[in-house]
């Protein structure tokens, strides 16, 4: 080992995660994710070359181009999968996966509900604007019933999937929901997702002015609407207390979730237990104390022999 | 089965009358028929075992029904003290448990052959003069000596005592390895098995049947030889490649990989994750590769239809990854413990668009293990994947073979030195080389891999010139692969009447019909493509040696007439006299199939 002072990293700024300019549309809901998301990292000075930001196919799934990190632009749908592979094989790694409806409740719906029972160390951060942006204005997943597009001129017919609950069911471990107007409580839960060890997600309504204007205007005060907040409990023995949301406890997130939109905003759900990359380390631990740390030509070798 | 002309006598302990014939033998097919529960597999890993270690050959081979529970099985053993390539056409010997074993195998049986068969479960038909009949009331004396349970279990290791008796074989070492099989078992279940094992060997078959046979000393060299199946030999070649991360789905006859996978990589201080569907798999081994490890990925026909979208991904973003495919009887679902070579052509242009990659096959069990670090090799060196095509018969079957080298064994290590300014990692004047994530990038900029297009620092770009020259690029990166690899060596003489050329597990099958073959008179001679795609230069000049080129493989003839590695082969060298032999009935080649074929093609 060099005896030698390290020297001093570079600090992370803005500028330095700056990449291409995005091609998103202007007044696009995702600049704002963005935006917010370099403040956190920034705020956070995590290590630059340890940041991995990765994405599907959509609108949403372009992120890695526009931050200035290491980072993987993947195909439709299987960016969480690809992620648990980043996440489990180099734990020295900040794993971020990118994403919009589409990609995340509807080709990659399976995904999503098994990364969420397997708990890998990541960040999932999806930009939910209810329609089919990329390729101009088709149903999503999420896009409400009576939504008129290109695959349902007559308005949508097929009742939309709701997330919370279904994050909630699966088992993810911390789960948030944000609004892409509201910067600052973006970067609260983009942290709090961050500093969660296992996977967590947070939900951005993050609305495509294109496809459709205003879908998020009724979660937006400046547009007139309401944005309310989840109370959480501070477990101080008030009276107040008894009426707030227990982060941890599943039936209160789902009472949450089945509010009419636009509903609340908030960490819905927060429970540690023990990540997928924290199992297999015991796994190796204890695999490795059995076989007292061969290496692989003794483990081989071991292995021939029983076969003679 | 193969004797020297010369019985000889040898006296009996008990009757001198009734002098016992022993045969000497070098090659002895015996197929043993029952059901999957019955443990008919244990009876024939049991004699495979014991010939790898009496330096004799050994091949086998299996059929299990797709069914959960239940349901005919049979495990053929052929034991020869020369060299073994093929599981037999025909048996030399019949163990039929039940009725429908014999009435469904029978036929099998060689004229001349004996069938030994259970008098509790089996009437055969006495006035067949083809065969010789044994009958012997395997149950009853098996739960007689077990004592009481009327439980049949163990008439497996009954039937292995009669035949160690038979075939005079090494009792005190078939001893030693039954005992090592049971002892992490209940000491009772070790107790019955030598019940069940010393009433078959004390079992007199008497007047019906005074002979045994004895085989001749094996040419194998004893020591340091191992016994095991190809999908076992396949994982631990995975290993010694320095494969650390993988992720599968279970289908058959993939899973036993996995399993072993599963097992095995947290020894080495690796993961292999069970994934939710093939996607997912594939998907969760190229996060592996892009995070700069050498990454494992595998499934089974209809599994790697799942799996080739991102396949293509792993293509244009060139990341090192070993794709298995152990193949089995198609389409669809089709025969999902069969064998088959029909998923030659989806190996190599499966996947929309087009995508060079390298596809390999290995062609037997000890190839298995080899195969695997050859994959390794070339998807680092050339940052792709690689598909190895192995099959069904491979995956199960059990040969002897030396223990492998340990010594080409890799210890992976992750690169993430900083890469300076001018860091391109497709650049055209150079073979790929990633940063992975981590890595420092002095110039401040980072890499994005992409399934874009993109230009030498990986940015998209829709440049119709750039699409040309990255097209151009991923090819001839695999030509220059291609251009290194050594010529097949040629089985037979360089020159001749017929030139068959082979594939995958069908190696064993055409060189014994090679030797068949030339045994006879013909000049015949083959080869072997262990690197199907791309295929090393010079297989025109070695055809031009010969008057007939013929295609050996299992699979259809398409709707053109030929199957598909001579699709291939036409297509390259534009050559009429390139035929095809294939079939399409789930099982493996005859020899006597392939020496109709080599006929026909006259």
């Amino acid at each position: 080992m060099s005896t030698a002072a390290p020297a001093e990293p570079e600090k992370l700024t803005k500028k330095s995660l700056l990449s291409d300019h995005p091609t998103w549309c202007p007044a696009c809901g995702d600049f704002a994710v963005l935006a917010a998301f370099f403040k956190v990292l920034e705020k956070l000075q995590v290590p630059h070359e340890k940041i991995c930001t990765l994405a599907g196919i959509g609108c949403a799934s372009r992120f890695p181009y526009f931050v200035n990190s290491h980072g993987l632009h993947f195909i439709h749908g299987r960016v969480l999968p690809l992620a648990m592979g980043v996440s489990l094989s180099r734990p020295d790694l900040h794993v971020f996966a990118f994403g919009g409806d589409g990609d995340g409740f509807s080709i990659g719906g399976n995904h999503l509900e098994h990364c969420a029972r397997k708990n890998p160390n990541l960040t999932y951060i999806i930009m939910d604007n209810f329609v089919y942006g990329l390729t101009k204005k088709q149903t999503s997943p999420t896009s409400p019933v009576g939504f008129r597009s290109k695959t349902d001129p007559g308005g949508a017919m097929d009742r939309p999937v709701n997330p919370m609950k279904k994050l909630v069911s699966s088992g993810a471990s911390f789960i948030a929901r944000t609004h892409a107007a509201q910067v600052k409580h973006m970067m609260e839960m983009f942290e709090r997702a961050i500093k969660h060890p296992g996977f967590s997600v947070v939900e951005v309504l993050s609305e495509c002015v294109i496809f459709y204007k205003g879908a998020f205007d009724d979660g937006n005060p400046r547009k007139g609407g309401e944005f309310e907040l989840i109370e959480e409990k501070a477990w101080d023995n008030t009276p107040e207390d008894d009426e707030r949301h227990d982060v941890t406890s599943e039936p209160d997130a789902y009472a949450i979730a089945d509010i009419q939109y636009p509903g609340k905003f908030g960490v819905f759900y927060q429970n540690e237990r023990p990540s997928k990359n924290t199992l297999e380390q015991q796994l190796i631990d204890t695999s490795q104390e059995k076989t007292a740390g061969a290496d692989a030509r003794e483990l081989l070798q071991k292995r021939f022999a029983l076969m003679k | 089965m193969s004797s020297t002309p010369t019985a000889k006598q040898k006296p009996s302990a008990t009757d001198q009358a009734t002098a016992e014939l022993t045969e000497d033998i070098n090659n002895a097919v015996i197929r043993l028929a029952g059901n999957s529960q019955d443990g008919i597999q244990t009876i024939g890993g049991l004699l495979a075992k014991l010939a790898g270690r009496s330096a004799q050959e050994v091949m086998t081979y299996m059929t299990i029904p797709s069914t959960i529970s239940g349901g005919a099985s049979i495990f053929q053993v052929r034991i020869g003290s020369g060299e073994v390539l093929s599981p037999g056409d025909d048996a030399d010997f019949l163990v039929a448990f039940y009725q429908d074993s014999y009435e469904n195998h029978i036929n099998t049986l060689r004229e001349g052959g004996v069938c030994l068969y259970d008098t509790d479960h089996v009437e055969p038909d006495l006035t067949d003069s083809r065969v010789t009949f044994v009958g012997v009331p395997m149950t009853s004396t098996t739960i007689e000596a077990i004592g009481g349970s009327a439980r049949d279990r163990g008439k497996n290791i009954f039937v292995l005592g009669l035949l160690t008796n038979l075939f005079e074989l090494q009792r005190e070492k078939l001893v030693h390895i039954i005992e090592t099989q049971f002892k992490n078992k209940h000491e009772s279940v070790l107790r019955n098995a030598m019940l069940a094992f010393d009433a078959g060997y004390a079992y007199q078959l008497g007047d019906i049947f005074n002979r045994s046979y004895e085989f001749q000393p094996g040419e194998a060299e004893v020591d340091g030889r191992i016994t095991t199946d190809g999908n076992t030999a396949l994982t631990y070649g995975l290993l010694a490649a320095g494969a650390r991360y993988g992720a599968g789905y279970p289908i058959t006859p993939w899973s036993s990989i996995m399993e072993q996978l599963r097992a095995e990589l947290p020894k080495y201080g690796g993961i292999f994750v069970q994934s939710e569907d093939e996607l997912a798999a594939v998907s969760t081994a190229i996060g592996f590769a892009y995070s700069g490890h050498l990454a494992v990925t595998g499934s089974s026909g209809p599994g790697l239809s799942l799996k080739m979208e991102a396949m293509g991904y792993a293509s244009m973003a060139e990341l090192p990854l070993i794709v298995i495919n152990v193949q089995r009887g198609g389409p669809s679902t089709g025969l999902p413990t069969s064998v088959e070579q029909s998923d030659l052509m989806q190996a190599i242009y499966g996947s929309h668009g087009d995508t060079p990659r390298v596809v390999i096959a290995p062609k037997d069990v000890e190839d298995c293990y080899y195969i695997a670090i050859e994959a390794g090799r070339i998807a680092r060196e050339f940052s792709t994947p690689v598909v190895i095509l192995t099959d069904q018969s491979l995956s199960s079957r059990i040969e002897a073979f030396p223990e492998p080298d340990v010594s080409a064994v890799i210890t992976p290590k992750l690169n993430l030195e900083p890469r300076d300014e001018d860091f391109k990692p497709y650049p055209f004047d150079a073979e790929t080389k990633h940063a992975p994530p981590g890595t420092k990038m002095t110039g401040g900029k980072y890499p994005v891999v992409t399934g874009l297009e993109h230009d030498e620092w990986g940015h998209p770009s829709s440049s119709p010139e750039i699409h040309q020259k990255m097209t151009d690029r991923r090819r001839e990166k695999h030509k220059r692969m291609a251009a290194a690899l050594p010529l097949p060596d040629i089985h037979g003489d360089n020159e001749g009447e017929v030139l068959l050329i082979g594939w995958g597990s069908t190696w064993g099958p055409i060189r014994e019909a090679v030797n068949v073959a030339r045994d006879n008179g013909h000049a015949v001679s083959a080869i072997h493509l262990r690197h199907i795609h791309p295929m090393p230069g010079g297989i025109d000049e070695i055809m031009n040696a010969f008057k007939r080129v013929l295609v050996i493989e299992m699979n259809d003839e398409g709707m053109y007439g030929y199957g598909q590695l001579a699709t291939l082969l036409r297509a390259r060298y534009a050559d009429s006299k390139i035929q095809s032999l294939t079939k399409c009935d789930g099982l493996n080649f005859k020899i006597r199939e392939i020496i109709a074929g080599i006929e026909n093609s006259a």
